[in-house]
């Protein structure tokens, strides 16, 4: 791959937050890569560090407690982490924008739809008349599929795809090179969160948008994404495009996810669970963050820190019996 | 004591088959400003002992409340509740706190279903406490130890409080709660959907070690169709406040034949990418459920309506091997 067609590159970053209990190590050494136009699933469990990692990317952490020790970000060459706050709402919005979990909270409740489209495009695009920007936004809400005479309605007058429909509205509104979407559509029903797949997903080929997919739903990630990374308590422990990561997965916690979740397709006797529970991000275990509920984890795994290892090209695994594997 | 109830309780689960639970022409309709909302309309289905139903549907479709009829912790518009041949709904205070003893409920977030204020030994003592039976203290110690160890909760979680557990750990609470009186039936209303995946396998595979130990049956409410196939032995979809199609479990996910099941199951993200499914996009959204239109409920997101959908309210058909289907264009 060229150098140019990388979108955004994070190098070692660091992310902790500082409270009065403790430093909780949310986000450590966390390099990632997206090329333009391609989808980044990002699984993990709650506290994985998921949304802190794109928060960083974002740069909404909410500071304090949130601290960014260290790190790179960079997007279309330029560390995002260097530039100022004005520098950064420039980019906000419109070359970046983020899609929230629940749409009922991220939405104005005293505004209506069209407006809230409206003001960003405004935001980003002073030139444009008021008139313009309305007819702008009324396109959009025809694009996510809502006719746009609902423009002039209230969020509470959309059911709950609906007013995600806006918000996706509202983020490709004006066009973003990438979008980070937090579990989107979590809070749905399942038809309606076929709906919205399937909207981002032919959204996503038109106008060539790269994506960074958060969703603890490999099913979702089966569906939707190029890439994956599998997060575990603020590292990224796997790594590679889809079809490694289903097909081969290496690190005990991918096998572990996969063999724990039901399938539709397929008849399973027993679940197998990954005992134990996920570690406290302020008490990390020493050594390998996973070896308290690793079934293959030995002494070695317990005082040493893995490396990230690159087993076939593209596929990076963080565990350090692939580490002694390799070495033989 | 305790140990003679056990006892009763593998010898009945021993004793497998007969229904334990009938449902008949189960209503629930709630009065608001813009008219009648039936949550639950004209729903029947019947139990076996020592078997799971698993009850599907989206939100708002009356799943959860006819979970609570159940238990009549909300009072059913209509309808019988028969458990073990007698109708719940006539029963008096007395007569149902005693009946309660076998059928009890688990919540969806025990983070809410729990008093935070009450330890877990408290939480799980309190059922035994409200049916009286254990007057000595020592035995009721035994009793909720015995408990917590039945719901995989370390001992010194004892005098833990909610908020100090996660969420496993809190719906294990929830779990031995449930059983402190040896029930029979138990209500499962969403016990997973707020659990992180390795958390769920984890509590599924308790529910299943514990009605094979117990010989309890299962009413099992979710959303989640890949967790309700793992646990099912008989499943029941619901749209709209109506049973749309009932089948065994394998049949079901094989054979689906009510347009809505058929775009409910093709909606569900498979883990895997080895599959091609063909995904039916339903349109639009569940319609109102205050004053419905007549008709099929379905009729307005269906690919296959035709005129009589709108008029005539499909009854449950027949297609044999306990596979019932509500769709005018199914042919029996």
């Amino acid at each position: 791959m060229s150098e140019k067609s990388k979108l955004l590159e994070i190098r070692d970053l660091t992310v902790h937050y500082v409270t009065v209990d403790g430093t909780v190590h949310a986000v450590e050494d966390l390099s990632l890569e997206l090329e333009e136009g391609k989808t980044l699933g990002l699984v993990g469990e709650t506290g994985a560090g998921k949304t802190t990692t794109v928060k960083a990317v974002m740069q909404i952490l909410p500071d304090p407690p949130a601290k960014i020790i260290q790190g790179e970000i960079s997007f279309m060459g330029e560390d995002l982490l260097k530039k100022s706050k004005k520098a950064m709402r420039k980019i906000r919005g419109k070359q970046i924008s983020m899609i929230f979990q629940d749409p009922m909270t991220s939405l104005n409740p005293v505004m209506t739809v069209g407006d809230q489209i409206m003001e960003v495009i405004r935001l980003h695009d002073k030139k444009l008349s008021r008139k313009d920007a309305w007819i702008k936004a009324c396109e959009m809400l025809e694009l996510v599929g809502i006719k746009s005479d609902r423009a002039t309605d209230y969020p509470h007058q959309f059911s709950g795809g609906m007013k995600q429909r806006v918000i996706i509205a509202m983020a490709l509104a004006c066009n973003p090179k990438l979008l980070i979407a937090d579990e989107p559509t979590t809070a749905l029903d399942v038809t309606i969160q076929a709906q919205v797949l399937e909207l981002m997903r032919k959204l996503k080929a038109q106008y060539q948008t790269s994506m960074i997919m958060i969703t603890h739903d490999l099913g979702i990630v089966a569906e939707i994404c190029d890439y994956v990374a599998v997060m575990y308590a603020g590292e990224i422990v796997e790594y590679g495009n889809k079809e490694q990561l289903f097909h081969r997965p290496s690190h005990p916690y991918t096998k572990g996810l996969f063999a724990c979740i039901p399938n539709l397709m397929e008849e399973e006797m027993k679940l197998v669970p990954i005992e134990g529970l996920t570690p406290d991000p302020a008490k990390l275990p020493q050594g390998c963050r996973f070896h308290p509920r690793c079934p293959y984890a030995s002494e070695h795994c317990q005082q040493k820190r893995p490396k990230t290892i690159e087993t076939e090209p593209g596929h990076f695994v963080k565990c350090l019996l692939i580490e002694g594997r390799e070495k033989e | 004591m305790s140990k003679a109830d056990m006892k009763n309780q593998t010898v009945s689960g021993e004793a497998n088959g007969g229904t334990i639970l009938e449902v008949r022409g189960l209503k629930k309709y709630f009065p608001t400003k813009r008219g009648l909302l039936h949550a639950v309309d004209d729903v029947n289905f019947s139990i076996e002992k020592g078997k799971t139903m698993g009850l599907v549907g989206e939100s708002g479709c009356g799943k959860s409340t006819v979970g609570r009829l159940l238990l009549r912790l909300t009072e059913a518009t209509e309808g019988e509740i028969l458990f073990y041949g007698e109708d719940l709904r006539k029963l008096d205070k007395t007569a149902m706190r005693h009946a309660r003893r076998k059928i009890q409920i688990v919540f969806q977030d025990p983070y809410a279903s729990l008093d935070g204020r009450k330890s877990v030994f408290e939480s799980i003592a309190e059922p035994l406490k409200v049916q009286k039976l254990y007057p000595d203290k020592k035995e009721l110690e035994e009793k909720v130890y015995e408990l917590m160890a039945t719901a995989g909760l370390a001992k010194r979680l004892a005098n833990s409080y909610p908020h100090e557990l996660d969420g496993g750990r809190r719906q294990r609470v929830g779990i031995a709660r449930a059983l402190a009186l040896n029930p029979d039936f138990l209500v499962l209303d969403e016990p997973v959907s707020a659990l992180d995946v390795s958390i769920q396998a984890q509590v599924l595979n308790l529910m299943e070690e514990l009605q094979e130990k117990f010989g309890l049956t299962y009413l099992f409410i979710s959303h989640d169709l890949s967790v309700v196939k793992h646990i099912s032995d008989t499943i029941a979809v619901m749209y709209l406040g109506k049973i749309v199609e009932t089948a065994e479990c394998r049949d079901l996910f094989s054979r689906p034949l009510h347009p809505y099941t058929q775009a409910l199951l093709s909606a569900v993200p498979i883990p895997s990418i080895d599959y091609h499914v063909e995904r039916i996009v339903l349109e639009g959204d569940v319609p109102s459920p205050i004053n419905p239109e007549p008709g099929c409920r379905f009729a307005g997101r269906c690919r296959f309506c035709e005129e009589r959908c709108h008029k005539e309210m499909p009854e449950l058909k027949d297609m044999g091997n306990g596979h019932f289907v509500a769709c005018h264009l199914v042919n029996g």
